[in-house]
């Protein structure tokens, strides 16, 4: 760890991701105002070190005179909670059926990797899109989505490495000695798999961060008068020649965030595991 | 080979039929296309005889069964919305559109993401090589739609170079298919410069320099067609990225595509024609993949087995 922290790279993306997980834990204490609420006497102005703005609302005001950086703040919330949910969710699920499938092999293994090919050979943002229009947006509907399209990576990287913890003599011994299939996958396979899962968990942050703004830009992200930076962004596009802060900043929030989190995945992967950048999508 | 082919076929047969059910079963259980139809002063009489005119009072089993057979013959049903014109024409009309965009991001991606990863891997630990992965990094860190409209402010209303949207002339493509490109560039781009580096350090690299070929055809020639293999395997997650590009980037630009048709489809709940739409673009998805597939177990012969 002391190591990574010497590379600047890393080092910065750390920080920024945790200021943004702060931010986002605190962000009704940290937000200077209410996201939701607005003056329309204070509507659509701009950054503060613009003519007419203020300090008052730094990164300016949007149509209805919400404050930018408030909205931005508690984005963060929104885009970081549907982030963990997803992958924790997705993580979970797929990492499980990985496991079995490599622990048990025969059809039990044939049986859940013919549904990850599947799940990997149709396109899911359809599906995710499909899904989000007719159950409607909601939080829970949007981690549902982001989950479908992701649990078959997992699965899959589970599988492999379960294979080649299986292999070893102490999973044997274990057995020999009584321990149940159960108790095998949980205390002997699960520690020696989770390393690479956690690193394939934060390449997918950046990912899920642009999967949950699209859907938002798109109108099935998580309903408003909630703040998602998709949505900020897709309200923002039809002032961009007249107000650009209302689009530019939001933008800019997704890609410091999947910046830093694309920066640390990169940097794990290389000191944990070099032959998984090869499958690097 | 053939054995292969017919292998995959048949499992993209499979994906497609899942794939229907998933889309015509979703279709069923939510909304109510009856409703859409009606106008207020309908009678329940009126909602029986279209409920009956749709086939919506037989079985699901029932109703999935006509709604294959008349697929296989092209039929997928009718728009709901306005003019009720056949789903599968209007995909059809929409489809040249999507297709010029998806080649032009292609050509986009090969022709700078290829270069910029072999000189970053020759030119490795220079500034040419920082600059080719900080941009890389950048450029798959940026949200497509934002990245469009982004372009669009510079390029069509600061600087009035390009239009902001708009379909027929070269003009009109440029935009969408840099914002849809510059994600897939930076991707070519890190996937040609690992493996660009792992091939200039191996044997036959050194074997072709001992023979005394140039630097250029030892990098251009013998290194970088060993480093295309990955880039090919990349392709899978390039129709995929195509696919949800379309959707969003032909939203922004306003694109007579097929993207954009599937987001108006779904969004006014237009069940034929969000099943016509969403099952050409799995059938176009797989048919890449397939193509891919047949590419790389040609290339190298371990796939096959």
């Amino acid at each position: 760890m002391k190591a990574l922290l010497r590379q600047p790279a890393f080092a910065i993306a750390l920080s920024v991701g945790v200021v943004l997980t702060i931010l986002a834990i605190f962000a009704p204490w940290v937000a200077p105002h209410n996201p939701m609420e607005g003056d329309l006497l204070e509507r659509l102005m701009p950054p503060a070190w613009q003519d007419g703005g203020s300090w008052q609302h730094a990164l300016g005001t949007d149509v209805l005179g919400r404050d930018i950086l408030s909205r931005l703040i508690h984005g963060a919330r929104v885009s970081l909670a549907v982030c963990a949910f997803a992958i924790v969710l997705a993580g979970g699920i797929g990492s499980l059926l990985g496991i079995i499938a490599g622990y048990f092999g025969g059809l039990v293994d044939s049986l859940i990797m013919r549904v990850v090919d599947l799940a990997i050979s149709l396109p899911m943002i359809l599906l995710a899109l499909l899904f989000g229009v007719l159950f409607g947006p909601s939080f829970i509907n949007i981690v549902i989505v982001i989950s479908l399209v992701l649990w078959s990576q997992f699965a899959r990287m589970a599988r492999g490495e379960t294979l080649k913890v299986r292999a070893n003599d102490y999973i044997d011994l274990a057995r020999s000695a009584g321990a149940s299939s159960f108790h095998i996958m949980m205390h002997h396979v699960l520690p020696n798999v989770a390393g690479s899962l956690i690193v394939l968990a934060t390449l997918q942050v950046g990912t899920v961060i642009i999967m949950e703004a699209s859907l938002s830009f798109l109108g099935v992200g998580v309903p408003p008068p909630l703040p998602a930076w998709g949505s900020m962004i897709a309200e923002g596009r039809s002032y961009v020649v007249s107000a650009w802060w209302l689009c530019i900043f939001p933008g800019l929030a997704v890609m410091l965030t999947v910046l830093a989190a694309n920066i640390l995945g990169d940097t794990l992967t290389d000191e944990l595991n070099p032959a998984l950048r090869e499958g690097r999508r | 080979m053939l054995a292969f082919i017919l292998r995959r076929s048949a499992e993209m047969l499979v994906a497609l039929i899942l794939m229907s059910m998933i889309v015509f079963a979703l279709g069923r259980v939510t909304g109510d296309p009856v409703a859409l139809l009606l106008n207020e002063y309908a009678t329940e009489q009126d909602r029986a005889e279209i409920t009956r005119q749709l086939g919506l009072d037989k079985p699901l089993v029932t109703q999935y069964t006509i709604f294959i057979g008349q697929a296989l013959q092209g039929d997928l049903g009718t728009s709901v919305s306005g003019d009720r014109r056949s789903a599968v024409e209007l995909v059809m009309e929409r489809l040249p559109a999507s297709l010029q965009l998806a080649a032009a991001a292609l050509a986009i991606s090969v022709i700078i993401g290829i270069p910029l990863g072999v000189f970053a891997a020759v030119k490795r630990g220079t500034w040419v090589d920082i600059g080719a992965r900080i941009g890389a990094l950048l450029g798959q860190s940026v949200p497509v739609f934002w990245l469009g409209i982004v372009l669009m402010y510079f390029f069509s209303v600061t600087l009035g170079w390009l239009p902001t949207s708009g379909y027929g002339e070269w003009r009109h493509i440029v935009l969408p298919a840099l914002s849809m490109g510059l994600f897939t560039v930076a991707a070519i781009a890190r996937l040609v410069r690992v493996s660009m580096i792992d091939a200039l350090s191996s044997e036959y690299i050194k074997l072709a320099r001992i023979k005394g070929l140039s630097e250029t055809a030892v990098v251009w020639k013998h290194a970088l067609r060993n480093s295309l293999l990955p880039v090919l395997t990349y392709m899978g997650a390039f129709f995929a990225t195509m696919i949800t590009g379309a959707v969003v980037i032909e939203t922004v630009f306003a694109w007579p595509g097929i993207g954009r048709l599937a987001y108006e489809s779904i969004l006014n709940r237009d069940f034929p024609v969000m099943q016509a739409v969403v099952l050409t673009m799995t059938l176009l998805f797989m048919l890449a993949n397939l193509c891919v597939d047949i590419a790389y177990a040609g290339l190298d012969p371990r796939i096959r087995h």
